[in-house]
C-alpha cells in the first residue's frame, strides 16, 4: 500500500477494463483521430450552451465505456470524475444521468490522474468493484470562463494553449483483463510565482519534476523502468523545461521515453500555439492514445503525470501566482497481454 | 513577463523563472509590429474609401462623415465577428485589428453573442460591456478630467 512518503502500491492491480473516448471537431482533424470512439462535427453537439455539449460528451464517454464491458451501469459503484467548469456542473448533471454515486474531484487538468488514483486505491482497498472515472473539457466553455469569448479577437501568444473539446473515462474493476493501474503518487502544490495565464506550461513544469522525482524514489526505480512518462498538458514550453530540469536534477529520461499529451493531440498544423491542455487533454491523451498502444503491445510501462494549473480567473485578478499540481499513475499491461 | 514586477520571490523560484524564461517562445515583436501595421493600416484605408464615398454620395461633411463611417465600420465587424472570421484575422494582426474601432465593436459584439447562453438580459444584457466597458469608464472619466483642466486654465489662466 504506502510506498515512501506519499505513493500508493495497488497490490490488487485495478484493471483498467474499457475506456470511451470522445472529441470535437478540432480533434477529428488532429493527430490521433484514429483512437477516438466518436468524434463531432460541431462545438454546440446541437445543445443549448457550451457547459452542455461538454456534459453530453461526458455522458457520451462513459456510456461507451460500460457499453463495452458486458456489465450493467447498475453494477458500478462509483462515478469519480471532474472537469474545469464553476462547481464541476456539467460532471455533475453526468452524475444526475449516470445515477451512479458520485464523488467530484477538482484537480484542474490534473483532475485524470486525480480521479484515477482514487478510484484505484478504493478498489484496491476492497471499496468497490467497478468505478468510472473520466474528466471532460470544452474549449469555448472553458476560454470563456478563464480568458475571453471563443470570437474575440485578441492575440494569444505562442505560450497560449489550446484547450481540448473532448471527454474520456475509463472503467476500472477489482479484475479482468486489460491494462492495470500499480501505483500512484499525489503531488504537492509547487508555485514558482509564475503569473502569465497564457503560459501555464512553463508554471506547472516544476510541479511534473517534482511528481516525477517523489515517485521514482518512493518506488526506488529508474526512469528507464517505463516505456513512456506521460505528462499531461505542459504543452511546448512546459515539456522543454520539465525535461531539462529533470536531467539538471539527475533524472535522465530520453526524448522518445517522455512524451506530452499536449503535444499529442493536435497536428502541427493547427493554430494551437504551444499545444494542447484541458481537463479532458491528459483524459483523452492516456485513455486514448496510450492505451491504445498499449493494447497492441508497443509500450508495456507508463507513468501518466498530469498538471493541473490550479488558479482562477478571479485569483489572477488579484495578482496572485498560479498554484500547481501534478498526480502520477503507472499502468502497466495486464498479464494476459504480456 | 509580469513576474518580473512581483517583490519578495523566493530565491528558487527567481532562480526557476530565469530557467523558464530561457526556453520560452518569445512573441515575434517586429513581425508583429509589421503585421500589425499592414491590417490596421488597412482598415483604416477601408475607412476613408467608405467617408469619401459618403461624402461624394451623400449629403455628408468631413466634420459629419465620423459618425456614419464607424458605424458602418462596426457593421462590417459585427458580420465578420459572428462568422468567426475577426477571432482569426486578430490572431494574425494583434494591435493591428484592436485599435481601431472594429476592435471595440468586435470586443462588444463578441461578448453579446457569447454570454447568450444566459439569457438577453443577465446573460448579453450584463455581459456585453464585460470588455469594452473599461475602455468607455476610461475614455469618459479621461475626457472629464481634461475638460475639467482645460475649463479652469481658460476661465482663471486667461488664456
Amino acid at each position: 500500500m504506502m510506498t515512501g512518503s506519499r505513493t500508493w502500491s495497488f497490490h490488487q492491480r485495478p484493471v483498467i477494463l474499457s475506456t470511451g473516448v470522445v472529441g470535437g471537431p478540432y480533434e477529428a482533424k488532429g493527430n490521433i483521430q484514429q483512437d477516438f470512439d466518436i468524434l463531432h462535427e460541431d462545438m454546440w453537439l446541437k445543445q443549448a450552451s457550451f457547459e452542455k455539449a461538454q456534459q453530453t460528451m461526458m455522458e457520451e464517454a462513459c456510456q461507451i465505456a460500460v457499453k463495452k464491458t458486458r456489465l450493467e451501469k447498475e453494477q458500478i459503484q462509483y462515478f469519480i470524475s471532474g472537469d474545469l467548469i464553476n462547481q464541476i456542473t456539467p460532471t455533475s448533471y453526468t452524475a444526475k444521468t449516470l445515477g451512479i454515486p458520485y464523488l467530484g474531484v477538482f484537480s484542474a487538468c490534473a483532475t485524470t490522474t486525480e480521479s484515477l488514483a482514487l478510484s484505484a486505491l478504493i478498489i484496491n482497498g476492497g471499496g468497490a468493484n467497478y468505478i468510472l472515472t473520466g474528466s471532460s473539457s470544452h474549449r469555448s466553455a472553458t476560454e470563456r470562463q478563464y480568458r475571453y469569448p471563443t470570437q474575440y479577437g485578441g492575440q494569444r501568444p505562442p505560450t497560449a494553449q489550446w484547450t481540448v473539446t473532448g471527454a474520456g473515462c475509463a472503467l476500472l474493476g477489482k479484475e479482468g483483463s486489460g491494462p492495470v493501474v500499480t501505483s500512484a503518487t499525489i503531488g504537492k502544490i509547487v508555485d514558482m510565482e509564475m503569473s502569465d495565464p497564457f503560459n501555464m506550461g512553463g508554471a506547472m513544469a516544476p510541479a511534473a519534476v517534482d511528481t516525477i522525482i517523489a515517485h521514482l524514489k518512493d518506488r526506488k526505480i529508474d526512469p528507464s523502468y517505463y516505456d513512456l512518462i506521460i505528462t499531461g498538458d505542459l504543452g511546448e514550453i512546459g515539456h522543454r523545461t520539465s525535461r531539462d530540469l529533470l536531467n539538471e536534477r539527475g533524472i535522465n529520461v530520453t526524448e522518445s521515453q517522455y512524451v506530452d499529451c499536449g503535444l499529442t493531440i493536435y497536428t502541427k498544423d493547427q493554430p494551437v500555439m504551444a499545444g494542447a491542455s484541458g481537463a479532458a487533454c491528459a483524459a483523452i491523451g492516456t485513455y486514448g492514445h496510450y492505451l491504445n498502444l498499449m493494447q497492441k503491445g508497443v509500450i508495456k510501462r507508463m507513468l501518466v503525470v498530469a498538471t493541473g494549473a490550479l488558479h482562477s480567473p478571479l485569483s489572477i485578478q488579484q495578482n496572485d501566482s498560479i498554484p500547481c499540481i501534478a498526480h502520477a499513475v503507472s499502468i502497466e499491461a495486464g498479464r494476459d497481454q504480456l | 513577463m509580469a513576474d518580473k514586477k512581483k517583490k519578495n520571490v523566493p530565491p528558487a523560484a527567481q532562480t526557476y523563472q530565469a530557467f523558464q524564461d530561457k526556453r520560452e517562445t518569445k512573441r515575434t515583436v517586429f513581425t508583429n509590429c509589421v503585421k500589425a501595421f499592414l491590417v490596421g493600416g488597412s482598415i483604416c484605408l477601408i475607412g476613408q474609401i467608405i467617408s469619401t464615398l459618403y461624402i461624394y454620395y451623400f449629403n455628408f461633411t468631413e466634420e459629419t462623415v465620423g459618425n456614419p463611417t464607424v458605424a458602418t465600420l462596426i457593421f462590417i465587424t459585427m458580420i465578420l465577428t459572428g462568422l468567426g472570421v475577426y477571432d482569426k484575422i486578430g490572431q494574425f494582426s494583434g494591435a493591428g485589428s484592436a485599435v481601431p474601432v472594429t476592435g471595440f465593436g468586435n470586443s462588444v459584439i463578441s461578448a453579446a453573442i457569447e454570454y447568450r447562453t444566459e439569457g438577453f438580459v443577465l446573460g448579453t444584457g450584463s455581459n456585453m460591456l464585460k470588455l469594452a466597458g473599461p475602455v468607455i469608464v476610461y475614455g469618459v472619466f479621461s475626457a472629464f478630467m481634461i475638460a475639467l483642466i482645460k475649463t479652469i486654465l481658460v476661465e482663471w489662466g486667461g488664456l
